[in-house]
């Protein structure tokens, strides 16, 4: 029964005697944070850049997203669970809530970045005869790329937190560890899930702070 | 004979949105025509609107009411991106890409029109030399690298890129510092004498229009009050035209 509960042994033990599970857990909980993270951009990028295109859509769209983020993590998974199509136990049921909280602060972010383009520099590019779409891919998403990655920085560092929650509706994850160990209150099984999340939380972090410097310009 | 711009009963009204401001006149029945080489200076108080008339000309804005044609074909039979970059313009700001080298920023149009990189690359050197910066210092900075008065020269290059009939200027030199305002405003003098190009330059400085005009147009109101030359201003009896020369 050493799988079930840490029974008062050292994190480390844990972790030898139960590596297989472990990785297993990882891996879950990785696919879950990137699955949701891409789907979110895929839709949230295009999103934000529509919010630029229809001013007037921009109080309604963010005004919902912001709704959604303040529903508790764990009553939109239970609100997901009796809905056809997305909802259900699972890992589906868990990626529709991630990359509904993760939605927010990439739209936004990505509204941002584009807004605050100098109008200067996008009536010079108008005016040279740049169509719309020139104007937004060599001008507009470089310029706000670095508004842009810190969006998806803070949308996936905040995704792997909320990630641990998914183990509540059987999708998986380090949050089973933590569940675990909540119920048989062991700290050695509630560590077990939440070091290696808050791990990979800061790896994310540092990943993305290295892409910002590496790839969004840097205006003087 | 076609002249590279022709206006003719040139209108534009505010669109419909929200109270008090609908169906105002920005700019009302203006027309003008500005031959090759000639620079027609519109002139106005703030608000009086000449830069309106500037983007009804390249379709910043459309037109409400008459015709804009660009070396005899109607402006608004064009895409309006075919349209612009045919069209020179420069405005104050100057708004160059500041991710983009100097090279990239004025070799934008040519690249635009899908020249090819080495004709590129020859037209952008030409330029630089032409707006008086060497080409070896500055083709690879970018233009935070530069100061206002070299901003404001790339920025002309730019829009001399692709050769284009027409510029149009909104008040290019009114950021600038006095001493470099005035530089660029000599070579600018000696540059339109070189190119042939038809130019509007719009701008509130008395001074800076006389010097640079083949022909003013005194612009009050929304509408175009006085077209004539430099000596025709001056011994104008138009009360706007008065106290513009008092300000002078």
């Amino acid at each position: 029964m050493q799988g079930i509960h840490g029974g008062g042994m050292s994190l480390w033990d844990f972790y030898a005697r139960n590596s297989g599970e472990v990785l297993g857990l990882l891996g879950q909980h990785l696919s879950l944070v990137v699955t949701s993270t891409a789907i979110a951009v895929v839709v949230g990028v295009p999103g934000g850049v529509l919010l630029t295109r229809r001013p007037a859509w921009r109080g309604p769209i963010l005004g919902l997203a912001n709704v959604f983020q303040t529903i508790p993590s764990l009553a939109l998974f239970g609100f997901l669970i009796p809905l056809p199509f997305i909802g259900g136990i699972g890992a589906t049921t868990a990626i529709v809530a991630l990359v509904v909280y993760a939605l927010l602060p990439i739209v936004r972010n990505t509204y941002t970045g584009i807004a605050g383009v100098d109008p200067a520099v996008r009536e010079a590019g108008r005016g040279m005869g740049m169509t719309d779409w020139q104007l937004l891919t060599q001008v507009e998403l470089p310029l706000g790329l670095g508004v842009i990655l810190a969006g998806v920085r803070v949308a996936t560092v905040v995704s792997v937190g909320t990630a641990t929650i998914a183990a509540a509706i059987g999708a998986g994850g380090l949050g089973v560890y933590i569940f675990r160990g909540v119920a048989v209150v062991d700290d050695t099984l509630i560590l077990a899930g939440a070091l290696p999340a808050a791990l990979m939380a800061l790896a994310a972090d540092a990943l993305f702070g290295l892409a910002e410097r590496r790839f969004a310009w840097r205006g003087k | 004979m076609t002249r590279p711009l022709e206006v003719q009963g040139l209108g534009y009204e505010l669109p419909e949105k929200g109270k008090g401001e609908s169906g105002r006149l920005l700019v009302e029945d203006v027309s003008f025509t500005v031959g090759a080489g000639e620079t027609l200076v519109l002139l106005g108080r703030s608000g009086s609107g000449k830069t309106t008339t500037l983007k009804l000309i390249n379709r910043l804005l459309e037109p409400t009411a008459g015709e804009v044609r660009i070396a005899g074909a109607r402006a608004r039979d064009l895409p309006a991106t075919r349209l612009r970059r045919r069209i020179g313009y420069v405005i104050q700001e100057v708004g160059l890409f500041p991710h983009f080298t100097v090279a990239r920023n004025v070799g934008l149009v040519p690249r635009l029109e899908g020249w090819e990189p080495p004709r590129i690359a020859a037209r952008v050197r030409e330029l630089l030399a032409i707006v008086g910066l060497d080409p070896d210092t500055f083709l690879l900075r970018h233009p935070h690298q530069l100061s206002g008065g070299q901003r404001q020269r790339v920025g002309v290059a730019r829009a001399l890129a692709a050769d284009p009939p027409l510029l149009l200027l909104d008040e290019p030199f009114g950021a600038l510092d006095p001493i470099t305002r005035v530089e660029l405003q000599r070579e600018f003098q000696a540059l339109q004498q070189r190119l042939g190009q038809a130019m509007v330059f719009v701008t509130h400085d008395v001074r800076e229009g006389l010097m640079l005009a083949t022909r003013i147009g005194l612009m009050h109101l929304g509408k175009l009050v006085f077209l004539g030359t430099a000596e025709e201003f001056r011994a104008s009896e138009h009360p706007e035209c008065r106290a513009f020369m008092a300000a002078a």
